[in-house]
């Protein structure tokens, strides 16, 4: 049975993904800040056939402590077959353009954090000679845009670090997967009116358990079509996305 | 709390339009959070037809987020779960390890708590009754920031106000259910032609006792002689012995939905009749014996997606009415008759008789006696009136209409159906309301439209 460590776990995504795990008897070790929250998730994931659910209650802004973290999850696992770091804000774009402070601290939590979690992590499968490490970027994080850059720039160094990864520890047995997820209806997003190019989190949830179980490493688009889209706002010249 | 401003959001009729705003509850333990002298309505999947899952001008809460399971026994099969979690998702979860639920309606796209607050019922109302016969407890959460635990036991007249309570008693959280055995996801019996209302009457009455599912179709079109011809399905759940020697297997879900809303309604005058014909002749022999998935059984439109949409723009109204045993014969010949000449109505009747047993809620819409359902695209007045006159039919064989269904009836028509209405009044949390509520279950009236 898969040994799942979750960072972030209460996360709708990540809560998603775990739920497909789950009926196939997977063990976990969950770890987020609310208590409460993440044992209604282990009870949940219980009831659905996981054969275990151990909950960790951490604050995941302080990088100083993540390494233990990692290494009490493989001693708790006895070994990780797979990792999932889905924690992260949404931050006031024009907030951050107002304030260094505000963008550091934002960037402390999506990008220094789950930073030190992947190099520990990676540093774990490694050893091991397997496992699958997945982190939730964004697209935002393939090009840089006026309303969110900041939110951008804190993602894009996960997928640069990330598609890296998975390039140098495939040859060591280690998939690295990069999940970038389009709009996704979740708490993060909850104020934001939805459309057509919205998701849901079970669907990017279970496409991420899908590249999981189907073995993929590098970058993924959930949904698929987003990999179009970003091609375009890519290579769009600079007048164009000006606008978005 | 996350906010969709102006929200429209329709019920599953497609009307009455409705504004309100949603609100998403994301956490059963937070408290309810209500803003100024608004009133707000608990928000499930959106399967009620009518008005009684619409708040207009108000606020929904939508509770589909609360969707985790609490807790399973697979040995007892007593299921713990949040107020969102749908049938669907139990018999995901029970089905490979034996169980099923007690009591389902035509769609496994409701979640649990509005299927308390509806207390649904299916197929099986002759033996196991409403599905709040199988609510163990639920926990109930007001505007007074009170959280109760109601039980028959415990809370018991607010457990009674609550189920069949249409959400107007407060916001359930999370419930506990009995589920039960199942040795298969099949169901075995036989389907039946019938000519006549005589005919359906009589193969109901020799097939209640032995059989734990029945219902029938009838073709509202049919007059005269063949007023209330139809087919009669009969089935109890299959032995593994039963699924394994026919080798039957679970049908293959074609992802079908009707993708836009048609300019107008599918169900018309030219399409009525040669449907009712095809299906009622489908069936060439006048018995056969059938092995169902629960699928087709139970939720056979759920393999539509949208099936709503063929009703067009307008929308739809969908007509349930239960008559006890006494005239049903003679109310159910008065019932179809009205349809007949009137030409409207969808393809198919659904008819079927309710067993005896006492529903648990105060607002509970089975009774004995025999149900008839049905939905009519909206045409017009006409559509409107046709339904008063049935209405008429219905209270004065001392029967009543489905609250979950309904999107028209005069207060006058629901205060005689539901003879606890004022009892059930006293337990109306003072901040929830529903645009149904407004309509049908004031003293001052009402009934406008």
């Amino acid at each position: 049975m898969l040994r799942i460590a979750i960072f972030g776990a209460t996360s709708g995504i990540a809560q998603a993904a775990a739920r497909d795990f789950a009926k196939e008897g997977a063990h976990f070790f969950l770890v987020a800040r609310g208590a409460t929250a993440l044992a209604d998730m282990a009870a949940d994931l219980t009831v659905r056939g996981a054969g275990g659910a151990t909950v960790r209650v951490a604050d995941l802004s302080d990088p100083g402590s993540l390494a233990a973290l990692c290494d009490e999850a493989r001693e708790a696992l006895g070994g990780i077959d797979v990792a999932l770091i889905a924690h992260g804000v949404l931050p006031d774009q024009e907030v951050c353009e107002a304030s260094a402070a505000a963008t550091l601290d934002v960037l402390q939590i999506n990008t220094m954090s789950p930073a030190a979690l992947m190099i520990r992590l990676g540093d774990i499968m490694s050893a091991q000679g397997s496992g699958t490490l997945a982190i939730i970027s964004s697209v935002a994080g393939d090009r840089g845009r006026p309303s969110n850059f900041i939110y951008g720039a804190s993602k894009s160094l996960l997928s640069t670090l990330g598609e890296g990864m998975a390039l140098k520890l495939a040859t060591r047995g280690v998939k690295v997967l990069v999940v970038k997820p389009g709009f996704v209806d979740t708490k993060m997003t909850a104020d934001f009116k939805k459309g057509l190019l919205w998701a849901s989190a079970a669907s990017v949830g279970g496409a991420i358990a899908a590249a999981v179980k189907a073995g993929k490493s590098g970058a993924i688009y959930t949904p698929g079509w987003w990999r179009f889209i970003m091609l375009a706002i890519k290579f769009a010249p600079g007048f164009l996305v000006r606008r978005m | 709390m996350a906010e969709a401003e102006g929200t429209q959001r329709a019920s599953w009729g497609g009307y009455p339009a409705s504004a309100q705003t949603l609100r998403a509850v994301r956490d059963r333990h937070a408290p309810l959070e209500l803003i100024s002298d608004e009133t707000v309505l608990p928000y499930g999947n959106g399967r009620s037809y009518g008005d009684s899952c619409l708040n207009d001008g108000g606020v929904l809460l939508d509770a589909r987020a609360l969707d985790k399971f609490i807790a399973f026994d697979a040995d007892t099969g007593i299921l713990t779960c949040e107020a969102g979690v749908t049938l669907a998702g139990i018999i995901d979860l029970a089905l490979p390890r034996g169980w099923f639920l007690p009591v389902t309606p035509g769609t496994q796209f409701v979640t649990v708590a509005g299927a308390i607050a509806n207390d649904v019922h299916g197929k099986n109302h002759h033996h196991e009754g409403t599905f709040g016969a199988h609510v163990e407890s639920f926990e109930l959460l007001t505007s007074d920031g009170a959280r109760r635990l109601c039980s028959p036991t415990e809370n018991a007249a607010l457990f009674a106000a609550t189920i069949g309570g249409l959400g107007l008693t407060g916001l359930i959280t999370l419930a506990t259910i009995r589920l039960k055995r199942v040795a298969s996801a099949f169901l075995s019996g036989r389907s039946i032609k019938f000519g006549n209302l005589d005919e359906f009457f009589a193969l109901s009455a020799a097939s209640t006792a032995a059989h734990e599912y029945t219902v029938s179709w009838i073709d509202c079109l049919g007059s005269g002689a063949t007023l209330g011809r139809g087919i009669f399905m009969r089935a109890n759940p299959a032995s593994a012995e039963d699924v394994a020697e026919k080798g039957a297997k679970a049908p293959g879900r074609l992802p079908l939905t009707v993708p836009v809303m048609p300019p107008l309604s599918l169900v018309n005058k030219l399409t009525l009749k040669p449907f009712n014909w095809a299906y009622y002749n489908r069936q060439q022999t006048r018995e056969i014996d059938k092995l169902w998935h629960y699928s087709s059984f139970h939720y056979p439109l759920d393999a539509i997606g949208r099936w709503n949409r063929i009703y067009g723009p307008k929308g739809f109204l969908q007509y349930q009415c239960v008559v006890p045993p006494d005239d049903q014969r003679a109310v159910s010949e008065a019932l179809l008759g009205e349809i007949s000449r009137s030409g409207q109505g969808s393809f198919l009747v659904v008819f079927k008789t309710f067993g005896a047993r006492q529903s648990p809620g105060l607002l509970s819409f089975p009774m004995a006696g025999t149900t008839l359902a049905l939905d009519f695209p909206i045409i017009g007045p006409s559509t409107f009136a046709l339904l008063d006159r049935l209405d008429a039919i219905v209270v004065e064989a001392g029967g009543r209409i489905y609250p979950a269904k309904d999107a028209r009836m005069s207060a006058e028509t629901f205060r005689r159906g539901y003879p606890k209405l004022e009892e059930f009044r006293k337990f109306v949390d003072p901040r929830f309301s529903s645009s149904f509520e407004r309509r049908v279950m004031r003293n001052d009236g009402g009934g406008d439209r």
